[in-house]
């Protein structure tokens, strides 16, 4: 298949699962309508993490304390200041991409192993922050976002937070922009300086390229897309609180890359839908459900050991990014 | 050819028998797909009462969801014994919030959209229950929290959301003040971890002791990732008289062993909050230095000499011993404090759904309102604990709490139970005003 064809179908299987996604909303129950917009704003993290480690080969432990940014860069301004949602995300997002710049600016200077430890402490250090300052935050407890602030005007627009189906959408928008950004960035000349760092940084770097500079850039916006996913689900779903930031949270979005595929757009939204239900599923049956989870995981890396997407990539279309 | 003879067979009413098995079945199904409509009654009466029972069966809560699912399960046992509510059975349907507040929000979403509860109910850890309130407001969901927290008075949740069957934190830490004062010292030092809930009982105890006429000489806050203590013991003053702890997590052992070590055999009185060796026997090594110092208890562990029939009954019916372990096994020690806010919260439940002749989620309103209408719980087999006022405004109960002595088997013995009076405070929240 030559390359204006792939770059097609690509894009068409792409924007296949949006409308699947949109068309859902029509035909779901109204719980599977509810989880799928936290599986979309989880994907969106995954996908961001996914940046950074599928396309660019950096582990990072601590990209729960980009989520937290933007979970707490927007919570934090509308309990404290009253500030309104759209400014309230976005400052958030903004929190998110400054903290990634300035761990990216610390961490990167350390490879492999050092750059996972590095990146799990910063987490650790924000957690504890956010901790400290419990008078602020509250720490363990959390923070409520209050009532009159979950409703906000946009373009002549009136958007309720509360209600579901508008949560659905403005997630499934969220996903969509993030799905087009990952998928522009790695089909790009970025992209492929991304995939050159990681199967080789020396080679990259004697080949003339700033590796310091490209890995600092996706970096930042795999923090920036990590912190949109949690302002957004601070904003939608109404609370903050200092376990979103523990080390949970970092391992989560690496769980769904890997059984998703990672290096691919659909392998993390494939992996955050297939773990979501895994877990509530054997939740009903066995509160041992951790460990059924970690068997299929175990079971995966034997089998698919690129994730369900990678294994199809990689038997089947070469060309899915 | 005989088989068709005989499926077709006619009888003396001229309808062949196919024929009128068809029509049976037919009409079968119509009455029992109208028999909502035309039998309501009857058809109600059959249908259980769903209440979902957001638990920690995995977590850092675990040991608490344990015997919060067995004291669950008891009382919706006895509730259906006695006729169940309404009339109509009880069911309990579990689900694992993890002891993580967006797990704890799915599972809510989970009960009031796919099992379609009529009531959302259970779960202890502050954080679990903050993070899924906005949710159970906005889905209309009545939510009995079994948290202890004094997030549900303080009035930032929501008019769902009501705490019946446990006094909350801020009110039993002022109740200790009178009588710490009075018996243990009036100069204290605290010793509590750097967070939400340390900060409750900093903030609360230190108003209440001073109005007793006393005063917090030192705060030592220590941060919640500590594994060593020694380093704060030195901090306290030596003109101590009380040291106030709330430690909890892993590391609470650890903190008792080195302050056994810091203080030797010239300590200080002791006074503690029993919820971090909830589900820990206090005869387990290393606690030796416990003995004679004083824990608060919601309910005593131990049976005590004045022990009430309610109290026996409900440890028999949920399985506990008179030294608070399973009868089952010895070692497996209840929470026992704590756990009877289960018990009593299903049968207020109970009792507010037939109040409003409950019948179905449409009279959720209805519900609500007669939760508000609740004034007190009489000591009885539905509040083992023991008597409580209920204050609507904040849907909030308020009862006796109690001091014991450990002695030295790890036993403990009551030696004061506050009034109800003395852990009142002063609030101008009121959720009655917020719309449903």
């Amino acid at each position: 298949m030559d390359s204006k064809n792939s770059q097609i179908l690509s894009l068409g299987i792409h924007a296949a699962v949006v409308i699947s996604f949109y068309a859902l909303q029509y035909v779901l129950p109204e719980y599977h309508l509810l989880a799928l917009t936290r599986i979309m704003l989880l994907a969106i993290f995954a996908l961001g993490f996914n940046l950074l480690f599928g396309y660019t080969g950096l582990l990072s432990l601590g990209h729960a304390m980009f989520f937290a940014a933007g979970m707490y860069g927007a919570g934090l301004t509308v309990y404290h200041f009253g500030w309104s949602v759209p400014g309230a995300f976005l400052f958030g997002v903004v929190c998110g991409a400054i903290l990634g710049f300035v761990i990216g600016m610390i961490a990167l200077r350390t490879t492999g192993v050092a750059f996972m430890i590095v990146t799990l402490m910063f987490a650790k250090v924000s957690y504890l922050v956010i901790v400290y300052f419990t008078t602020y935050t509250r720490g363990d407890e959390g923070l409520v976002m209050p009532a009159e602030f979950r409703g906000f005007e946009l373009l002549g627009m009136s958007i309720s937070l509360t209600d579901s189906v508008t949560r659905y959408n403005l997630a499934l928008l969220l996903l969509t922009l993030t799905m087009l950004i990952v998928f522009l960035l790695v089909r790009g000349r970025f992209g492929r300086a991304l995939v050159a760092i990681r199967e080789n940084e020396s080679r990259t770097r004697m080949l003339g390229y700033n590796t310091f500079a490209i890995k600092l850039k996706v970096l930042t916006a795999s923090a920036a897309l990590s912190a949109m996913a949690g302002s957004a689900y601070a904003l939608m779903f109404a609370y903050i609180g200092s376990s979103f930031a523990t080390i949970q949270y970092s391992i989560d979005p690496l769980l769904y890359t890997l059984l998703g595929g990672a290096g691919t757009v659909l392998g993390p939204v494939f992996g955050t839908f297939s773990m979501f239900y895994l877990i509530d599923i054997a939740s009903e049956y066995t509160s041992a459900y951790l460990l059924v989870t970690g068997i299929v995981l175990v079971l995966l890396i034997l089998y698919f050991p690129k994730g369900v997407f990678g294994a199809i990539r990689q038997k089947y279309c070469r060309w899915l990014p | 050819m005989k088989q068709k003879k005989e499926s077709s067979s006619t009888d003396v009413t001229g309808v062949s028998s196919s024929r009128r098995r068809t029509l049976k079945t037919i009409g079968t199904g119509i009455a029992a797909a109208t028999a909502p409509v035309w039998f309501p009654r009857a058809y109600a009466a059959s249908e259980p009462i769903k209440i979902g029972a957001q638990l920690h069966r995995t977590g850092i809560g675990a040991s608490y969801g344990r015997w919060y699912e067995r004291t669950a399960t008891a009382a919706v046992n006895l509730i259906n014994e006695q006729g169940g509510i309404n009339g109509r059975p009880v069911e309990l349907i579990v689900e694992d919030d993890g002891t993580d507040p967006k797990r704890g929000t799915e599972v809510l979403e989970k009960f009031a959209t796919q099992h379609k509860v009529d009531v959302a109910y259970g779960t202890l850890f502050s954080h679990v229950v903050i993070g899924s309130s906005p949710r159970a407001g906005e889905l209309k969901l009545p939510y009995v929290v079994c948290s202890e927290g004094h997030h549900v008075a303080s009035g930032k949740l929501n008019r769902y959301v009501f705490q019946p069957g446990i006094t909350d934190v801020r009110s039993q830490v002022i109740s200790m003040a009178p009588w710490i004062s009075q018996n243990l010292g009036k100069k204290v030092t605290m010793m509590f971890p750097d967070f939400a809930f340390g900060h409750d009982h900093r903030d609360y105890f230190s108003q209440a002791i001073a109005e007793q006429g006393g005063e917090v000489l030192e705060l030592i806050a220590v941060p919640p990732t500590e594994t060593s203590f020694t380093r704060y013991f030195p901090r306290i003053p030596r003109d101590t008289e009380v040291l106030y702890h709330v430690m909890v997590g892993p590391g609470v052992l650890t903190f008792v062993k080195e302050m056994g070590q810091h203080f030797g055999k010239k300590r200080p009185e002791i006074f503690g909050f029993i919820d971090s060796l909830e589900a820990v026997d206090l005869a387990t090594p290393q606690l030796e230095f416990l003995e004679g110092t004083y824990f608060w208890e919601g309910n005593p562990r131990y049976a005590q000499a004045d022990q009430s029939d309610f109290d026996k009954q409900y440890r028999a019916a949920v399985g506990v011993d008179g030294k608070g372990a399973s009868l089952a096994d010895p070692k497996d020690v209840s929470t026992y404090s704590h756990m009877f806010a289960c018990w009593e919260s299903l049968f207020i439940i109970k009792e507010a759904m037939e109040l409003a002749g409950y019948r179905s989620v449409a009279d959720k309103n209805a519900f609500i309102e007669a939760m508000e209408s609740l004034q007190k719980f009489d000591e009885g087999l539905a509040h083992p604990q023991g008597n409580k006022i209920f204050n609507p405004k904040l849907h909030q109960s308020f009862g006796h709490q109690h001091i014991s002595k450990v002695g030295a088997d790890g036993s403990m013995e009551v030696v004061h139970k506050t009034s109800i009076e003395d852990g009142l405070y002063e609030s101008d929240v009121d959720y009655t005003q917020m719309a449903l």
